[in-house]
């Protein structure tokens, strides 16, 4: 079964909530796809055993078959080819890797070679992985991508994703059995927690909430929930001491060992929820 | 010569416009004659590489020089490449601006570093 | 007119809250929110609306059934999984690159714009605030961002600063942000993911030779990272020059949508008056160090 979390507001608690849940159920595979800013490791400390890199093919210009003549800049969607006084100029961050600039040359003289654009780390025999894009990169996908095919499938995956509700977001959560979406009572978590909501069901995957730092002092999104039939699988509460813990790279489960029951009930109801 | 000034509007009272990869549009002017054009900047929607594409487009108009408030690293990769100068212009006008390049008053980028934040306001 | 944007690395250190503050205490300033996948200062600075478009920000090919053979041209070149194998174009799949386009022998395929989001030029009680929202599962984000920059020229009347919401992260869309800026505020946590993201999002500040500052968001929280965050950052010619303290009551404030200007949280208050004065001050340094 594979897991996704999300959130729409940045901050809402994905982290806590992917890593607690990945530590509660243990024969599992944490997978950080949060790749511009992964924070996984700071709170599961895998013993990190390899790292891959990943690459993109990048055109390159054959000069003594090159004439200047533009065709490559000209088909270039992403403005990552200049052609000036018949040099090729090419801005490798930009190349969308497409191939168009290939296609378009008559004189065979676009070829591809591969650039480095992001790293997979990998740790504890495969089960915890993190994708870090470099930075300056512009394209988080080829990351993600790399990431994804490296998915167990005999055992549960818990996906962490970035924030947002971008392409990013997309490719990771593509193809996933359940989505869990992470929000905090707060007229932001709520609009972004809309957003996200209305992304995973225009994907069409099955999905629940979980409320981070709830309060009886707003209800809002225990009320938005009900009205729209979105089960809430869990209300982890304010609390001072969760988030001091937080600051120090402590999660929930390893602070109190009710919580490691309760995750384990959300793993639970999340394979309840994904089978229905 | 032929010069190419980044313009805020599509005439020559226009305000220079203090963007290259994302102005308004193109002057191109042939400072001997006086006899001008004026193109729109394709490059000014794009996110990543309107320098690029708005460099390009100069370039293709074989312009010795470009009046601009400022120039990214990667427009400014271009147009070097092209043999192209850059000048710092003023808050005036493109029609002032091709004055003040022809008497010699404007001030050359010399290097394709991040402009001085600040010093132009 | 000088343009701040407020970044952060990670999310929730308080970006949003901080600049709506600002709008509050800033007197010459146009605003703009560039976290267009999940925008949030419009909840919280309301307003009437002065513009609004829809933005294409994507291509997409078309084919046309009528020239198509079907010859599978396309599919062989399509490196995004986009061409069906009954020669259809996948939408969410599709790149826009036109690489199908290229090698259609029959003319059949063309790339059309496709809309990605929604741009909009809010007037509020606190100065002209643009800002947009990325339509759901759409690509582009950089591109709406820019988009969004663009909208300010339109309706300028001489403010002195340009404040600009970021979004969390690294990407594209937060390069499209700071692409431009005057100089970047990193609001940051003292937690060891926000130090951590905080690094990362200063070093893509470094990439493109933007000037950074630092603000220290719920700084009492944990004083020892916050102390290791503004030596690490002190060391590396990154000022801190704001440091705001942890206040539950803030999050009580942002329920009622008020910033903690207007809920009264006057130590706050005067803890982010300080980091505007401080970084007023720096700014002009760095004008007269130049010149």
């Amino acid at each position: 079964m594979k897991i996704a979390v999300l959130s729409g507001k940045g901050g809402t608690g994905k982290t806590t909530v992917s890593a607690s849940l990945a530590a509660a159920v243990g024969q599992c595979q944490y997978i950080d796809c949060d790749v511009e800013e992964p924070n996984g490791a700071l709170f599961l400390n895998p013993r990190i055993e390899s790292e891959t890199p990943v690459y993109v093919q990048i055109p390159e210009v054959k000069e003594d078959k090159c004439d200047g003549c533009g065709d490559c800049a000209r088909a270039c969607m992403f403005n990552a080819i200049a052609v000036v006084k018949r040099k090729v100029i090419i801005f490798p961050e930009l190349c969308h890797h497409c191939g168009a600039c290939g296609i378009a040359c008559t004189k065979n003289a676009v070829y591809e070679a591969p650039r480095q654009t992001g790293v997979i780390e990998s740790g504890d025999n495969g089960m915890f992985l993190q994708g870090k894009l470099n930075i300056g990169e512009f394209i988080t996908i080829p990351v993600i991508n790399k990431l994804k095919q490296m998915m167990r499938n005999d055992i549960p995956v818990i996906l962490d994703c970035t924030p947002g509700a971008s392409c990013t977001v997309v490719k990771t959560i593509s193809g996933t059995d359940f989505c869990v979406l992470v929000t905090e009572p707060t007229p932001f978590g709520l609009h972004d927690l809309k957003i996200a909501a209305a992304l995973v069901k225009k994907m069409g995957i099955r999905f629940g909430v979980v409320i981070n730092k709830a309060m009886d002092s707003d209800k809002s999104i225990q009320q938005y929930c009900a009205r729209h039939n979105i089960a809430v699988l869990m209300e982890i509460p304010y609390e001072r001491r969760i988030a001091e813990n937080y600051s120090r790279g402590i999660l929930p489960v390893h602070m109190d060992k009710t919580y490691k029951e309760k995750f384990i009930k959300l793993f639970n109801s999340i394979k309840a929820g994904a089978a229905s | 010569m032929v010069i190419a000034i980044s313009a805020a509007g599509s005439d020559m009272e226009s305000r220079m416009d203090q963007r290259f990869g994302r102005a308004a549009c193109f002057a191109i002017i042939d400072t001997e004659t006086m006899k001008y054009e004026f193109l729109d900047n394709a490059a000014a929607a794009a996110s990543g590489g309107a320098g690029i594409s708005a460099a390009q487009t100069v370039a293709d108009k074989n312009v010795k020089a470009v009046i601009t408030g400022n120039v990214g690293p990667n427009a400014g990769k271009v147009l070097s490449a092209a043999g192209i100068e850059v000048y710092y212009g003023k808050d005036v006008t493109v029609k002032e601006n091709a004055e003040l390049f022809k008497k010699g008053s404007l001030e050359k980028i010399t290097s394709s570093a991040p402009r001085h934040y600040g010093l132009r306001g | 007119m000088k343009q701040i944007v407020f970044i952060s690395g990670k999310g929730g250190t308080g970006k949003s809250t901080l600049v709506a503050s600002l709008s509050l205490l800033v007197e010459s300033k146009i605003i703009a929110d560039c976290d267009v996948d999940a925008p949030n200062l419009h909840l919280i600075i309301p307003g009437e609306r002065r513009k609004a478009e829809h933005y294409y920000g994507a291509k997409q090919a078309l084919i046309d059934p009528n020239l198509c053979v079907p010859c599978e041209r396309c599919k062989s070149v399509c490196r995004f999984d986009a061409i069906t194998e009954d020669i259809r174009i996948i939408p969410a799949n599709c790149e826009g690159c036109g690489a199908c386009a290229l090698v259609c022998p029959q003319n059949a395929i063309s790339l059309v714009d496709v809309k990605t989001g929604e741009a909009y030029v809010d007037n509020t009680n606190r100065g002209t605030f643009s800002h947009a929202l990325l339509d759901i599962g759409e690509e582009g984000s950089g591109k709406l961002v820019t988009k969004v920059k663009e909208n300010l020229p339109e309706f300028y009347n001489g403010e002195a600063w340009a404040l600009i919401d970021g979004s969390p992260g690294i990407g594209c869309t937060v390069i499209a942000s700071i692409t431009g800026a005057d100089a970047a505020v990193a609001v940051c946590e003292p937690t060891k993911s926000g130090k951590s993201d905080l690094i990362r999002v200063l070093g893509l500040t470094r990439h493109f030779g933007i000037p950074a500052y630092v603000c220290i968001n719920k700084y009492d929280l944990n004083t020892a990272i916050a102390c290791e965050i503004e030596s690490e950052c002190e060391e590396n010619g990154f000022p801190v020059i704001g440091k705001i303290k942890f206040e539950p009551a803030i999050v009580r404030a942002l329920q009622s949508l008020k910033t903690p200007l207007e809920a009264g949280l006057t130590e706050v208050a005067c803890q982010i008056e300080n980091f505007w004065e401080e970084l007023k001050k720096c700014l002009t340094k760095t004008e007269e160090e130049i010149c």
